[in-house]
């Protein structure tokens, strides 16, 4: 059961890499979805097999799925590729890099000098989560709700395309829209 | 049967999310910072679950489902502000927008 989780987290942590490294949109996202499963098998081996199931159903396949299709309307091609390696320089970001590396070192050296709490691996019932979702935090879910009603109207007003407003004498050939 | 450690989850989860930080910092095109915050939500949302799962409570996946929900919510509005970067300026570099013209 320790084997399985450390190997899942070592799984995570290379495609992460792998994700920010890429030079190809697609390339990455594949590295993606190969973290996010690496990750829902954590979840699924503490004991939160609902929240692996909506990990994989969400994020690998709703987030996912929704930046392909981005990635399709946008049509990017073999510039785009060569554009990011040169974007890609080695001399920018080395040094903030190396400064919230050291970050990270001191938030894992006070993570581990204090006291450790075991985790049982105990599977908590989804019962259990759908009650406390609807009991307790119920106001937000109320607000989540809002969030997302939000969200929909914001990306559907953000992405529509604006109507061009030209005479009709000026206008261009198959420029109608 | 297991011997994970709340330590143990958090050290993942924190290198996680700095592989995403280290991702929107790298990077100059908008598509691939976008993919970076999801790391970094995922990986809050990790911290979350190990932390419920140590207590046995069902809090943090309650928690999980809002940051789920806060990324599904924030990508689509993100993408959107993307499309409309690209059509404006023709390309998904982010310094091309860094001028504030309406």
């Amino acid at each position: 059961m320790t084997i399985l989780f450390y190997i899942a987290a070592i799984i995570a942590i290379i495609s992460t890499i792998m994700v920010i490294t890429r030079t190809n949109v697609i390339h990455a996202l594949l590295y993606m979805v190969v973290s996010l499963l690496a990750t829902a098998v954590m979840f699924f081996l503490i004991g939160a097999p609902f929240i692996a199931a909506l990990e994989i159903m969400i994020y690998a396949g709703a987030i996912t799925v929704l930046f392909v299709f981005v990635v399709m309307m946008l049509n990017l091609g073999e510039e785009a590729v060569k554009q990011e390696k040169q974007w890609l320089s080695f001399s920018g970001w080395i040094f903030p890099a190396f400064l919230s590396l050291i970050l990270l070192l001191e938030v894992i050296f006070i993570i581990s000098s204090s006291g450790s709490v075991p985790i049982s691996g105990k599977v908590i019932d989804p019962k259990l989560v759908g009650q406390s979702l609807f009991t307790t935090y119920l106001i937000g879910v109320e607000l989540s709700a809002i969030l997302l009603l939000a969200g929909i109207i914001g990306a559907y007003h953000l992405a529509r395309r604006k109507k061009k407003v030209v005479h009709r004498f000026l206008e261009l050939e198959g420029a109608e829209e | 049967m297991s011997s994970i450690s709340l330590n143990t989850g958090l050290v993942i989860a924190s290198i996680l999310f700095f592989l995403g930080f280290l991702g929107v910092m790298i990077r100059r095109n908008i598509l691939f910072m976008l993919i970076s915050v999801e790391i970094m939500l995922n990986a809050a949302g990790l911290a979350f679950i190990f932390a419920g799962a140590s207590h046995n409570a069902p809090d943090g996946q309650v928690m999980f489902i809002f940051i789920l929900t806060m990324a599904a919510a924030e990508v689509a509005v993100g993408l959107a502000l993307l499309i409309q970067v690209y059509q404006k300026f023709k390309t998904l570099d982010s310094d091309a927008a860094s001028n504030m013209r309406g």
